[in-house]
């Protein structure tokens, strides 16, 4: 039988979760024993090649391509996590969530104090550059998700555990180490 | 203006725990808490400044901003709503030219909508500068509005007064007590003031516990906890100092009856108060009156002093050595929570009204951490008439495990709201027939924190054993969107109240919430009621107080007894939808970085 296929993506996130993933150590060797990457950072595959059956995300949605990306994912991989807070919640960056996103972008490009280089004022507005959303989506709320990893970022054991325990069909182990965040 | 807080301050002998008294002076006076009054505060209390706009952000009726020379609270609970408080607000909004959460320019008038004001029976009502107005109609708020414009006295604009003793001159409100209870049940039987403390202090203290133990009263605040087992547990702890403290804080949308109780028989509950401090030996109890039965608070007082002056209060009661006991007024500053027993005993030491982690119990560790006995103002005037008319006679009334009577406050879509005394086991059809309501798609019992019932459980008795209640009942007519008039405003009322401490209790509800919303705008799957009802059970095991333990009751209990109602809401046989719209989602950003959106 051919192993599953993963793919992982990073969207509204800071790749905490990606280290995290890394930080499996010399596991990593045996997770390829079990299981085959294809679309992720890991491998710098950058687009999928075919479908797959697990899809991990981490991070939220605060631009168009976020939200193409989630669904893509969604339709390419039959299992979908949600990987660390950024996915389950928004994290970090829906804390403008309760500010005008107006007033997000004039910070960042016309007011905040590390803008003095954009002296013409210029606001970004090319064509090729994402959309931004009006605020920043848990992915739950784009996609529908399968499992959630929590955490900030989750263990990597926690990541570990659970990717093996959905391979091989044995019961996810869930010590108190594992799934306590202070 | 210094001046005015340094003295408002002297008034309680520079007493921080006096906190709650000295903001509420300082509000009713400059209609804020200035800035500079803060700092007053601060230094004369020797208190930080933090620790003083810590308790008074705490309370709705502490404010950092004006709130107008006539300030209007609007109820905005479910039954207002029902009663057409939306148009009343309208109407307010028309005439003082400004909008609901706002002052008028000119400073003259602030609109603001709270939570229920404990006037369910005669809504729409509004508390104006701490006035009550009920049963208000469009053409009586422009008459108000024109009044503030003359710039009246709003007592001077209060025209009829109520029935009852809500015409007494220390009133003078035109508030209805509609009381409906029967001369002849428990708390309504003749007696002569006095004549039970009498019979009390001529026991000895274990007698009057072992009276009250044996008739198997149960507290009336809602937990039910038997009431004297909790004095002996108070008389039991060690302490040199106890305390005894009576719940009028009535702030469960839909209560009102101990507003009925506190107007009507005053004399009874004190009395009650006296008899519970003589058992638990305490020399000093508070009244915690909740904020918006502020203009009760001089006619008790009054009825407090004539009790003094006939030796019902104060020193050596009754002639009885070594009894002295007396009784201050505590007033609230508007905050659901400060119910709870230990949130409240917060509030009294002029803290924020956050609940305490428990145990200790308050009958351990209470009031300045001494022993103190928390009882509903219902189940202190019962006492009376157990120790008149004995355990036994008590007890032989209601059912097994709810011995007496229940006072109903009833309210909604029924021909006779009002108060209602009724023996425990009284079943809802019983009930409903007695206040004269038909067409009855549900009853809401004990408020948002309690149950929400349908036809099929009408035949339930009212009781500790099958349908516990503090008192509310709230009527709701066939015609009535249930989730949204019902279910959705009382989860917005939990999210308002709750003190945010925990977790669950401060994020769970509004994510519940905004579940509820997303079926109700057409994007819910059976999978969402699912999860609402999943995600519910954990308010109960995972908050520190009631309110959070029960802040899910209108979502689950709404799915138990009405679930097609949700599943009417759910328009297609996916197993997920998303409610995210991705051209109102970019919109603002590309219209400020101007750039055409292009979402295809
Ligand atoms: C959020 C919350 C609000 C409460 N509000 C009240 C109240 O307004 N009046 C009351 O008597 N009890 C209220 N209670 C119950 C009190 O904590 C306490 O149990 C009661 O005052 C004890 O008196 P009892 O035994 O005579 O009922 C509330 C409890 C919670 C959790
Ligand atoms: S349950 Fe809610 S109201 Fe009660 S203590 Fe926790 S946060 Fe405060």
């Amino acid at each position: 039988m051919s192993k599953p296929v993963v793919a992982t993506t990073s969207l509204a996130g800071c790749f905490g979760c990606h280290m995290s993933l890394l930080d499996i150590d010399e596991r990593i060797l045996e997770l390829i024993e079990l299981v085959e990457f294809n679309k992720s950072p890991i491998d710098d595959i950058k687009t999928f090649t075919k479908q797959c059956d697990i899809g991990l995300i981490e991070g939220g949605c605060c631009n168009r391509e976020n939200i193409h990306i989630s669904k893509n994912v969604r339709k390419t991989c039959k299992i979908l996590f949600s990987l660390g807070e950024c996915d389950l919640m928004g994290g970090l960056p829906a804390l403008r969530n309760g500010i005008p996103v107006e007033e997000c972008i004039r910070e960042a490009y016309l007011d905040g104090p590390t803008v003095g280089l954009n002296k013409e004022q210029i606001l970004p507005n090319d064509d090729e550059l994402p959309m931004i959303l009006d605020k920043v989506y848990p992915c739950h709320e784009i996609v529908k998700i399968d499992y959630y990893l929590p955490g900030c970022p989750p263990r990597a054991d926690l990541i570990w555990n659970a990717l093996v325990a959905l391979v091989t069909g044995d019961e996810l182990k869930l010590p108190y180490e594992v799934v306590k965040f202070d | 203006m210094k001046d005015k807080v340094q003295n408002i301050i002297r008034n309680y002998h520079d007493d921080r725990t006096r906190l709650m008294d000295i903001l509420l002076d300082i509000q009713a006076e400059f209609k804020c808490i200035p800035a500079e009054a803060i700092e007053v505060l601060a230094g004369q209390l020797n208190m930080s400044k933090v620790d003083v706009e810590q308790t008074l952000s705490f309370y709705h009726f502490f404010t950092y901003e004006p709130t107008g020379e006539y300030t209007v609270y609007l109820n905005d609970s479910v039954v207002a709503k029902m009663m057409g408080s939306d148009e009343i607000a309208r109407a307010f909004e028309d005439e003082a030219g400004t909008k609901f959460g706002s002052v008028s320019e000119d400073g003259l008038v602030g609109l603001f909508e709270t939570s229920d004001i404990g006037m369910n029976d005669q809504e729409p009502a509004a508390l104006i500068n701490g006035v009550p107005f009920t049963n208000l109609t469009i053409s009586k708020v422009k008459e108000l509005v024109a009044g503030f414009k003359a710039g009246k006295d709003v007592n001077d604009m209060v025209g009829q007064t109520g029935d009852g003793r809500n015409s007494d001159d220390l009133i003078k409100s035109m508030v209805n007590s509609n009381c409906r209870m029967q001369k002849g049940s428990v708390l309504c039987l003749e007696y002569e003031v006095g004549s039970a403390l009498k019979r009390a202090v001529n026991i000895t203290r274990e007698a009057v516990i072992e009276t009250v133990k044996s008739s198997n009263l149960r507290g009336r605040g809602g937990a039910g906890f038997p009431a004297g087992l909790k004095w002996e547990f108070c008389r039991k702890s060690n302490g040199d100092v106890s305390y005894l403290v009576c719940n009028a804080d009535e702030g469960e949308p839909g209560t009102f009856k101990d507003r009925v109780l506190l107007t009507e028989m005053p004399e009874q509950l004190f009395e009650g108060m006296a008899i519970a401090a003589y058992a638990i030996d305490a020399k000093e109890g508070f009244l915690y009156l909740r904020a918006e039965y502020n203009y009760l608070k001089a006619y008790l007082e009054d009825v407090l002093q004539k009790m003094r002056d006939d030796n019902l209060l104060g020193d050596k009661i009754l002639g009885s050595e070594g009894f002295n006991f007396d009784i201050r007024i505590q007033m609230g500053g508007g905050a659901y929570v400060c119910g709870e027993e230990s949130a409240l005993i917060e509030s009294m030491e002029g803290k924020r009204g956050e609940p305490r982690n428990r145990p200790p119990f308050p009958v351990q560790a209470g009031y300045h951490n001494k022993p103190t006995v928390v009882n509903n103002v219902e189940t202190l005037s019962t006492v009376v008439k157990i120790i008149l008319h004995g355990a036994d006679w008590f007890r032989a009334i209601g059912t097994e495990e709810s011995a007496g009577t229940k006072v109903l406050s009833v309210s909604g879509d029924c021909r006779k709201p009002g108060v209602y005394e009724v023996e425990y086991g009284m079943t809802v059809n019983e009930m409903l027939e007695m206040v004269d309501a038909d067409s009855v798609q549900a009853v809401q019992v004990a408020g948002p924190s309690g149950v929400c019932i349908g036809p099929d459980k009408f035949d339930q008795k009212i009781s500790f054993e099958q349908l516990p209640t503090g008192g509310a009942m709230i009527v709701i007519g066939k015609d009535r969107d249930l989730l949204k008039e019902v279910a959705l405003n009382y989860m917005d009322f939990f999210i308002d109240e709750s003190c945010s401490s925990c977790a669950p209790c401060r994020s769970l509800t509004v994510i519940l919430k905004n579940k509820l919303l997303k079926l109700m705008n057409g994007f819910g799957t059976m999978n969402d009621i699912d999860e609402l009802y999943d995600w519910s059970k954990y308010m109960k095991q995972a908050n520190r107080c009631g309110l959070g333990q029960t802040a899910a009751n209108p979502i689950m209990t709404t799915i138990d007894n009405f679930r097609p109602l949700y599943e009417a809401l759910v328009k297609t046989d996916d197993e997920f939808v998303s409610e995210f719209d991705m051209d109102k989602a970019v919109e603002a950003s590309c219209k400020y970085v101007d750039r055409v959106p292009n979402v295809h």
